[in-house]
C-alpha cells in the first residue's frame, strides 16, 4: 500500500521538477511548484500512517505556507506582466551579469 | 673638608687610619639635576621653536635682539645650564670628601626601586658609588661644569641656545647614569642615551646636510659597535645570572683563567668599547663628528662620552685581568691606534681634525694601559686627558669664534678652522695662547705638566707587563712598548706644529680681518685658566714612588703622591690579585734595560727635543693661506693627508655594498616580488569574481537547473 503511494509521489514530483525546468511560462512553472508540494505532502500523509500523526500535521503546514505563496507568486506574476505585458520568463533577464 | 683635602694630598692610606662609615649625600640628586635642567631647557627650547614658527608665519624673522633685549627663553639658559652641572658638581665633591674619610672596601649600592622584574632577571634602578664611580663623577660633573660655561660666550649668538643647553643637560644625565648606574643594564642605558646626545649634538646644525650626515655617521658607526655590548650582555647574564657589578665579579673570581667564556665576554664588551671610544677599525665617526659645535667636541668628543669605553673596561678589570688573550687584544688596538691616529694628525690642516686624531690617539694610550692591567694608569690617563684636551678644544674653540667674528666683519667666506688661514694669534688671544701651550706640553709629555706622569706611567706599565714572569705574548708587549713611545714622539711634534700654525708666525688672516681678532670673552677664557691649572697640577696625584723620590718628583720636595693609584684600589684590588697569581711579579726593568725613572726622563727629554725641533722646523716652513695654497701634496703627504684612505675604503667595501643591496632590496624583493604578489593576490581576486559571475544568467530556469542538478548530486553522494 505505502509503495504505490509513494511511487505516485514520486512521479508527481518528477512530473513537476521537469515542468518547472522546461517550461517558459511563469505560470505554468508556478503550478509545477504546487504539483511538488502536493507530491511532498503526498508522502508525508502516506508516512504518517506508519508512524503516526506527525506527517499530517506537517501537510497542514505545507498547505498554508502553499497558499501564502500563491497569494505572493501571483502577485508577483501580475505585477511584472503589467511591466512586461508577458509572462515567459526568458524575457526576465534584468539580473544577467 | 680641609683635613680630606689633606688626606687627598697624602693619600689614601692614611684617610684609612682616620676610617669612618661612608654616608651617601644625595646621589641620585647627582643624576635628576641634570635632567631637571634637561626639562627646563627643552621646555623653552619649544617655547622658542613656537615664537620663531609663529615668526616665520607671519612673514618676518625672529629677531632675538641685542643682550639687553634678548627674550626669556635665551637667558634662561645661561643660568639653568651651568646652575644644574655647578650643584651636581658640588653635590658630588661632598660625596667625595666623606668617601675620602671613609676607607671604604666595598661598593655602596643606593637601590631606588626595581625597574625591571621579569622571572630571574631583574634590573634595580640603583646608583652604584665607590672610588672608580667617584672619579668619573668628578670628571664629568667638574669638567662638564667648566664646558658648560665655557659654552654660554661659544653659543650666545646661536638662535638654538636652548635646545643647546637641553642637548647639553641630556648628554650629562645620560653620562652619570653610565658611570653611576650599578649594573651592565644601567649601564647601556647610559650608553645608548650618550650616543643619542652625541648624534643630536653632531647635527645641532642640521640644517646643513654635511652636518646632519657626521651625525648619522657617528650614531651608525656606534651601533656597531652596541652589538658586541648586548652580546657580551647577555653572555654574563647567561652565565652569572645576573647584571649587576657586585655579584657578577664575585662570582667571576671562579672562572678559568684564559678560559673561552670569559674571553669572549670580554672581547664582545671590547667590541662596544672600541665603537664608543673611537678606536681602530670604529674610528672614523669621531673625526667627522667635529661637525658638532666646539664645545661639544670638548665634552663628549674628548673629556667624557668617548672615554666611556676605558671606563667599562676598568669597570670590568677582574674579567679582563682573566683574559690575557682580551688583553693582548685591547693593548695592541689601542697601541695601534695611538699611533695610526697620530700619523694622520701630522697633516690635518683643520684645527679640529688635529684635536681629533690627537683624542682618537690618546684614547689608544688609554686602552693601552687598562690592556696592561694598570687599570689605575688608563683612568689616570682619562682624567688629566679630560683636562687637558677639554682645555685645548675650548680653546681652539675661543679661535674659531674670533676667528669666525673676523670673517664676518668682513663678510669673508674663508674657512674660520683651517689653520691655513691664521697664524700669528698670539698677540691678539694671549691668555687662549698661554693656557693652550699649557696643554700643549701637558699632552706632550713634556716633565712636570699632568700628561707626562700619566702618559709615561701607561708606557712604563707596558714594559713592566711584557717582562713579567708569568706574561704571555712577552715580545708582543715589547712591540707596543716601542710603538707607544713613538707615538708620543709623534703628538709632541702634531701638537707643536699646531699652536705654530695657529698663533706664531705673520698672521695669514687678512688686513682688515686683523683688526677684528679679539681675546675671548672672560667666561670662555675663565674655564681655560682653570683646566690649564689643573693640567699642569693634575698629574701629581699619581706619581709612583721610584718617580717621587728621583729628580722626576722634586727628590720628595714638590707635594706629590700616589693617590689615585691608592685610591682606586679597592677596585682594581681582585684585577691585581688574579694578575700576582697568575703573572707573578712584574718587570722592572724596561725590554732593553734601564729603570722608571731612567725612561721616564728620557722620554720627556725626547719629547721636549721634539718640541724645541719643531716649533724651528713649523716655523720656518712657508705657510699660505688657503685661497693661495697650491701645494700638491706627493707621496706619504698625501696619504696622511687623506687619513689612509680609510674613509673611502669603508665607503668601498662597506656603504656602497649596503646601499647597492639596500636598491636590490627596494627596486626588486619591494618593488617587483613583493609588490608582485599583492597585486597578483588582486588580480586573481578579481579573475575569479569574473568567471564566477558568468553563472549569473538571470534566467530563473538556469538556476533551477543547477538547483535540481545540485540536489542529485548530493542525494547521489549521500545514497552512494
Amino acid at each position: 500500500m505505502i509503495t504505490e503511494a509513494l511511487v505516485l509521489s514520486a512521479v508527481l514530483f518528477v512530473v513537476g521538477t521537469f515542468g518547472v525546468l522546461v517550461r517558459r511560462n511563469s505560470i505554468i512553472m508556478f503550478l509545477c511548484i504546487e504539483l511538488q508540494l502536493n507530491a511532498v505532502n503526498l508522502s508525508l500523509v502516506a508516512f504518517s500512517r506508519m508512524w503516526g500523526i506527525d506527517g499530517q500535521i506537517f501537510v497542514f503546514f505545507v498547505m498554508t505556507v502553499a497558499a501564502a505563496e500563491a497569494a505572493v507568486g501571483l502577485a508577483i506574476i501580475i505585477s511584472i506582466f503589467r511591466h512586461y505585458e508577458t509572462v515567459n520568463v526568458d524575457s526576465f533577464n534584468l539580473l544577467k551579469w | 673638608m680641609t683635613a680630606s683635602l689633606t688626606a687627598l694630598v697624602q693619600g689614601g692610606g692614611q684617610a684609612a687610619a682616620e676610617a669612618g662609615h661612608f654616608e651617601p649625600f644625595l646621589p641620585g640628586l647627582v643624576v635628576l639635576l641634570p635632567l631637571l635642567g634637561f626639562v627646563i631647557n627643552g621646555v623653552l627650547a619649544l617655547q622658542h621653536a613656537r615664537a620663531s614658527a609663529d615668526a616665520v608665519r607671519g612673514g618676518s624673522e625672529l629677531a632675538l635682539g641685542d643682550s639687553a633685549s634678548r627674550p626669556a627663553t635665551h637667558t634662561l639658559p645661561t643660568w639653568v645650564g651651568p646652575g644644574v652641572m655647578l650643584a651636581a658638581f658640588l653635590i658630588t665633591l661632598v660625596n667625595f670628601t666623606r668617601m675620602l674619610g671613609a676607607h671604604l672596601e666595598e661598593p655602596v649600592v643606593v637601590h631606588y626601586w626595581t625597574w625591571i622584574a621579569t622571572g630571574t632577571f631583574t634590573v634595580d634602578a640603583a646608583i652604584q658609588l665607590d672610588q672608580l664611580s667617584m672619579v668619573m663623577m668628578m670628571v664629568v660633573t667638574g669638567v662638564g661644569f667648566l664646558i658648560h660655561v665655557f659654552s654660554v660666550g661659544y653659543m650666545k649668538e646661536d638662535p638654538g641656545y636652548p635646545r643647546y643647553f637641553a642637548y647639553l643637560n641630556l648628554f650629562v644625565f645620560f653620562m652619570l647614569v653610565l658611570v653611576m648606574g650599578s649594573s651592565y643594564a644601567l649601564m647601556f642605558v647610559g650608553w645608548e642615551g650618550v650616543g643619542l646626545c652625541s648624534y643630536l649634538l653632531i647635527g645641532y646644525w642640521f640644517s646643513d646636510r654635511e652636518k646632519a650626515d657626521a651625525g648619522k655617521k657617528a650614531f651608525i658607526v656606534n651601533r656597531i659597535g652596541d652589538a658586541g655590548f648586548l652580546i657580551a650582555m647577555f653572555l654574563v647574564f647567561s652565565n652569572f645570572g645576573s647584571l649587576d657589578y657586585v655579584p657578577v665579579f664575585h662570582d667571576a673570581e671562579g672562572l678559568a683563567y684564559a678560559g673561552g667564556l670569559v674571553t669572549a665576554i670580554t672581547l664582545f664588551f671590547f667590541v662596544g668599547a672600541i665603537g664608543k671610544s673611537a678606536q681602530i677599525p670604529l674610528y672614523v665617526w669621531l673625526p667627522d663628528a667635529m661637525a658638532g659645535p666646539t664645545p661639544v667636541s670638548a665634552l663628549i668628543h674628548a673629556a667624557t662620552m668617548v672615554t666611556a669605553g676605558v671606563y667599562l673596561v676598568a669597570r670590568s678589570s677582574v674579567l679582563f685581568a682573566l683574559a690575557p688573550l682580551s688583553s693582548a687584544v685591547v693593548a695592541g688596538i689601542g697601541v695601534f691606534t695611538a699611533l695610526f691616529a697620530a700619523t694622520i694628525a701630522l697633516k690635518q690642516n683643520d684645527i679640529k681634525k688635529v684635536l681629533a686624531y690627537s683624542t682618537v690617539s690618546q684614547l689608544g694610550y688609554m686602552f693601552l694601559g687598562v690592556g696592561v692591567g694598570a687599570y689605575a694608569a688608563g683612568i689616570f690617563h682619562l682624567m688629566t686627558h679630560a683636562f687637558f684636551k677639554a682645555l685645548l678644544f675650548m680653546g681652539s674653540g675661543a679661535v674659531i669664534h674670533s676667528m669666525h667674528e673676523a670673517y664676518h666683519a668682513t663678510h669673508s667666506h674663508e674657512d674660520p678652522q683651517d689653520m691655513r688661514n691664521m697664524g700669528g694669534l698670539k698677540d691678539a688671544m694671549p691668555i687662549t695662547w698661554a693656557t693652550m701651550w699649557v696643554a700643549t706640553l701637558a699632552i706632550a709629555g713634556i716633565w712636570p705638566f699632568a700628561g707626562f706622569f700619566s702618559k709615561d706611567e701607561i708606557i712604563w706599565q707596558t714594559a713592566a707587563f711584557g717582562g713579567a714572569e708569568g706574561a704571555a705574548y712577552s715580545a708582543l708587549y715589547s712591540l707596543y712598548w716601542v710603538i707607544a713611545l713613538a707615538a708620543a714622539m709623534l703628538t709632541a711634534f702634531y701638537m707643536t706644529r699646531m699652536m705654530v700654525m695657529t698663533f706664531h708666525g705673520t698672521n695669514r688672516t687678512g688686513e682688515e680681518e686683523k683688526k677684528h681678532l679679539h681675546e675671548a670673552p672672560a667666561v670662555m677664557w675663565v674655564p681655560l685658566a682653570v683646566l690649564a691649572v689643573l693640567s699642569v697640577f693634575g698629574g701629581w696625584v699619581n706619581v709612583p714612588e721610584a718617580l717621587r723620590s728621583a729628580w722626576v718628583g722634586g727628590m720628595g720636595i714638590l707635594p706629590m703622591s700616589e693617590w689615585l693609584h691608592h685610591w682606586l684600589e679597592p677596585v682594581t684590588l681582585a684585577a691585581h690579585h688574579v694578575q700576582e697569581e697568575h703573572l707573578g711579579e712584574l718587570a722592572h726593568s724596561a725590554p732593553f734595560g734601564g729603570g722608571e725613572v731612567l725612561w721616564a726622563t728620557i722620554s720627556t727629554a725626547a719629547a721636549a727635543v721634539v718640541v724645541l725641533v719643531s716649533l724651528r722646523v713649523v716655523a720656518a716652513q712657508r705657510v699660505v693661506p688657503v685661497a693661495e695654497d697650491e701645494t700638491e701634496l706627493r707621496g706619504i703627504a698625501k696619504v696622511l693627508y687623506n687619513k689612509y684612505y680609510v674613509d673611502e675604503f669603508y665607503d668601498r667595501v662597506v656603504v656602497q655594498p649596503v646601499v647597492r643591496f639596500s636598491r636590490f632590496c627596494w627596486k626588486v624583493i619591494d618593488a617587483v616580488v613583493i609588490d608582485g604578489v599583492v597585486n597578483a593576490v588582486g588580480w586573481a581576486a578579481k579573475a575569479f569574481g569574473w568567471g564566477v559571475s558568468m553563472f549569473q544568467t538571470g534566467t530563473v530556469n538556469t538556476y533551477a537547473f543547477i538547483l535540481t542538478v545540485g540536489v542529485l548530486f548530493i542525494l547521489g553522494a549521500t545514497l552512494l
